[in-house]
């Protein structure tokens, strides 16, 4: 409870001195539109469903492309972390790729799939795929070797040993990567819909790019506030009580 | 298959190992950490293998474990090859090994699973029957980070004898443990030993220790890990580890392994 309050107040105040700013007039209230005008922008784009409209299409850009990226990661740093071979080439490539910011991926996208949800879907797969492997197979590879060998004495072989020690023991990595890749897929998904307009669907990151486009500040900033909180948003509803659950088991929390 | 007839004392395994050998590749050159080692152990025998560290000892457990494979010799199990870890040769480590993402009923549920020919309800009552016999049967639900050092190899060792191994091989089980708590072990470890009749192997470097628990002590050197002595302890059970007669015999030794370290630094 004191911990709510505290946040609480630290946002409230926060919300005061961008008010205070802006009654200062510090900056041209085109520029720096007050909070209310930005609340207001956001209750109507609410009222009329454009925001709805909006975010079921980036949601569903990212979930698509997320779980790809998952689905594809996860047992490909497994096997990079099982085998050198792997781990020489994919893992090199992994390693390269990662370093790539995602918005690099949209000229490519562009030219090879056109404005459609293809050269979209393609941008955040990009984006997520490879920090999830790199993340996995750390992850496996910090197993410490002595699960191994106790469950093998215990009888358990190859595939049992995977599902039922290799997989948990790396867990805390795996969630760890996991919620890398999600910060990795929201930040390429943003820059390919800011960069992209396809006629498929619009989402928030065009809501953006139009704010901008007509100098709409209140759009702008009220766009901005809803792509950071649905971050947050993700952040404790998928991953929270993941992290709970593993502190509480593994004894790591503070 | 009743919880009378899962833990009737099974037969334990006359274990022979013939001219083992076996050398280490490392960045410093090669190691032979084995050098033609024979060892017979009886059943349902408490045999200590002693010497300094790099004696080879933990390796030769990790060979009749099947975790490791010998480059010469032989390990036999009643007349019959090893031929990697089996269920009938369980092995306690230093380190606990418990796993963290299961709480530790589920740890010692982890090998009965495994176990061909039993119902769940059974390996349910097999698992908390081992809890009780190392006195954890109250903490069943908890998770290992919760548990002492203590606590944890004694979950170690119900996980161990859970499945109903022939052999034991424990490898400086209570090395890493404060002398009180080690001291319990002792007494609960030749308790579990009497009652359950197993073969135990069990690797220190503590003297006293292997006079405590060994019906019979045997001793390493180092460089090649070589076996130079054997000493029989006649001492009636339980022992304690602080009695004088125990300790007359872990001089005994002391002085045996003290020689030949010496010996071997005259070689070198």
């Amino acid at each position: 409870m004191k911990r709510l309050l505290t946040a609480f107040l630290f946002f409230a105040a926060l919300l005061a001195a961008w008010q205070i700013v802006f009654m200062a007039k510090v900056w041209s209230p085109v520029l720096a539109p007050s909070p209310a005008s930005v609340g207001r922008y956001l209750w109507g784009v609410l009222r009329d469903g454009t925001l709805e409209g909006c975010l079921l299409v980036t949601m569903k850009r990212l979930l698509i492309g997320y779980g790809i990226g998952i689905a594809v990661g996860v047992p490909l740093g497994m096997i990079t972390a099982q085998f050198r071979a792997v781990r020489d080439t994919v893992g090199v490539l992994a390693l390269g790729l990662q370093g790539l910011p995602s918005v690099c991926w949209v000229p490519l996208a562009l030219l090879w799939f056109g404005q459609s949800e293809g050269a979209m879907l393609f941008v955040v797969v990009m984006g997520t795929l490879w920090s999830v492997i790199l993340a996995t197979e750390s992850g496996v590879r910090n197993v410490n070797p002595i699960y191994v060998r106790a469950a093998r004495t215990m009888g358990s072989r190859r595939l049992h040993t995977w599902v039922m020690v290799i997989m948990p023991a790396s867990l805390p990595f795996i969630v760890s990567g996991m919620k890398q890749g999600w910060a990795f897929a929201w930040r390429s998904l943003m820059a390919a819909e800011i960069f992209v307009t396809i006629l498929t669907g619009f989402g928030l990151g065009q809501l953006l790019h139009y704010g901008r486009e007509l100098n709409a500040m209140d759009q702008v900033i009220g766009v901005m506030l809803v792509i950071v909180f649905i971050g947050l948003l993700a952040d404790k509803v998928l991953f929270s009580p993941w992290e709970t659950f593993l502190h509480r088991r593994w004894g790591t929390a503070k | 298959m009743t919880l009378q007839q899962e833990l009737a004392v099974s037969p334990s395994a006359k274990l022979a190992v013939k001219n083992v050998s076996k050398t280490f590749r490392t960045s410093g050159g090669r190691v032979q950490a084995l050098d033609r080692v024979s060892l017979n152990v009886n059943e349902g025998e408490f045999v200590c293998l002693v010497g300094p560290s790099g004696c080879g000892k933990s390796t030769l457990l990790n060979i009749i474990a099947g975790l490791e494979t010998p480059d010469e010799g032989t390990v036999q199990t009643d007349g019959a090859p090893i031929r990697g870890p089996g269920r009938d040769r369980m092995v306690m480590f230093q380190e606990p090994a418990l796993f963290p993402w299961l709480d530790v009923f589920s740890n010692v549920m982890f090998g009965l699973k495994l176990k061909p020919g039993l119902s769940d309800a059974e390996r349910k009552e097999v698992a908390q029957y081992y809890l009780k016999l190392v006195g954890l049967e109250s903490f069943q639900h908890a998770n290992i980070h919760e548990l002492s050092g203590g606590m944890k190899q004694r979950v170690t060792l119900a996980r161990a004898l859970a499945p109903n191994p022939r052999v034991l091989l424990m490898d400086e089980p209570f090395a890493a443990l404060d002398a009180l708590t080690r001291e319990q072990l002792y007494g609960d470890l030749q308790r579990i030993w009497q009652e359950r009749r197993k073969t135990i192997i069990f690797v220190t470097h503590n003297v006293r220790e292997a006079a405590c628990l060994g019906d019979r002590v045997v001793l390493f050197s180092p460089h090649p890990g070589r076996i130079r002595e054997e000493f029989r302890i006649p001492l009636p059970r339980p022992r304690d580890i602080n009695s004088v007669d125990l300790a007359e015999h872990a001089t005994e030794i002391m002085r045996a392994l003290k020689g030949h370290l010496s010996d071997t630094e005259v070689q070198e």
